[in-house]
């Protein structure tokens, strides 16, 4: 197998009946699908169900790819709607329903205020480096509600539009940049907290 | 502008996609508020870390089984 093969010729060959193609395809993609699982769910097991789901429903469709969305993009909506039906089945919903992913936001919320301002005491790439950090930044996703999380999940690491998230998530564009924001801001507060320098900490300033 | 109203256009500011004539405003405001451009900072620094926290390692001896669930279905399709 030649590992440096474009991924389209790599969908081709794969939707040709080649499976050492799509094993290699499955290769280029299961740590980033497991990864989008593992945040979604919290739980190992669920995240390991949700990975093989996908590439099992990804084997099973590879004809219909017709490369409209990039192949990490599409496999993207798969994982989210095995996920989405695995929240649907904690909540005890019928996975036929889409309230859960589409729960209305209450139109009175405002948007929360920052309060704790500081400048963080290290930059991103030198606090990615250290394992702390991931296990602070995992706590932090798992304090957001489910319909925050995923929307962020998918917009700001997964890299998909407004358009494409909402499409995944069944809500509409305007409903996915209010929970994008409410979950930036609810991140921003939580990791400022964490790695802010408190010496170096200002006040909001009060506009009426 | 004001702080509220800037909050409110945040997501636009970062991802790039605010008006310009809006973001003249926005930045009008920036520079004279600090409190706002570390706000800003820090969100775009919040964004950065977590798509750099990317990608996990695959529980033990789960990329195998999943390999191998694949390889069967595989034989199985018509």
């Amino acid at each position: 197998m030649n590992e440096a093969l474009p991924e389209a010729v790599l969908i081709r060959r794969a939707q040709t009946g080649d499976l050492a193609a799509f094993e290699e395809l499955v290769n280029q993609h299961e740590r980033r699908v497991y990864a989008l699982a593992y945040r979604i769910l919290a739980n190992q097991h669920d995240a390991e169900d949700v990975t093989q789901q996908t590439f099992l429903s990804a084997l099973e469709h590879l004809s219909t790819f017709r490369g409209d969305a990039s192949f990490a993009t599409w496999l993207t909506r798969i994982a989210t709607h095995a996920a989405l039906k695995v929240i649907r089945k904690r909540r005890g919903l019928p996975t036929v329903s889409l309230d859960a992913a589409t729960e209305p936001d209450d139109p009175d919320q405002t948007i929360p205020h920052p309060e704790f301002i500081a400048d963080w005491r290290e930059s991103p790439a030198q606090l990615v480096a250290r394992r702390e950090t991931h296990r602070l930044i995992d706590a932090a996703l798992a304090q957001l509600d489910d319909k925050h999380r995923l929307v962020f999940l998918l917009r700001d690491v997964e890299g998909l539009s407004v358009k494409e998230t909402a499409a995944a998530l069944g809500l509409s564009e305007a409903n996915v940049k209010v929970r994008l924001l409410r979950a930036r801001l609810q991140l921003r507060e939580t990791l400022t907290r964490a790695f802010g320098d408190p010496a170096r900490r200002v006040a909001p300033h009060e506009h009426v | 502008m004001n702080c509220n109203e800037l909050l409110a256009l945040l997501n636009e500011y970062v991802d790039g996609t605010v008006p310009p004539s809006v973001c003249k405003e926005f930045e009008k405001h920036l520079a004279g508020c600090n409190p706002c451009q570390i706000v800003v900072d820090n969100i775009r620094k919040t964004i950065t870390l977590y798509k750099a926290g990317q990608p996990y390692e695959l529980p033990a001896g789960f990329h195998d089984r999943l390999h191998q669930v694949l390889r069967q279905h595989w034989k199985q399709q018509p």
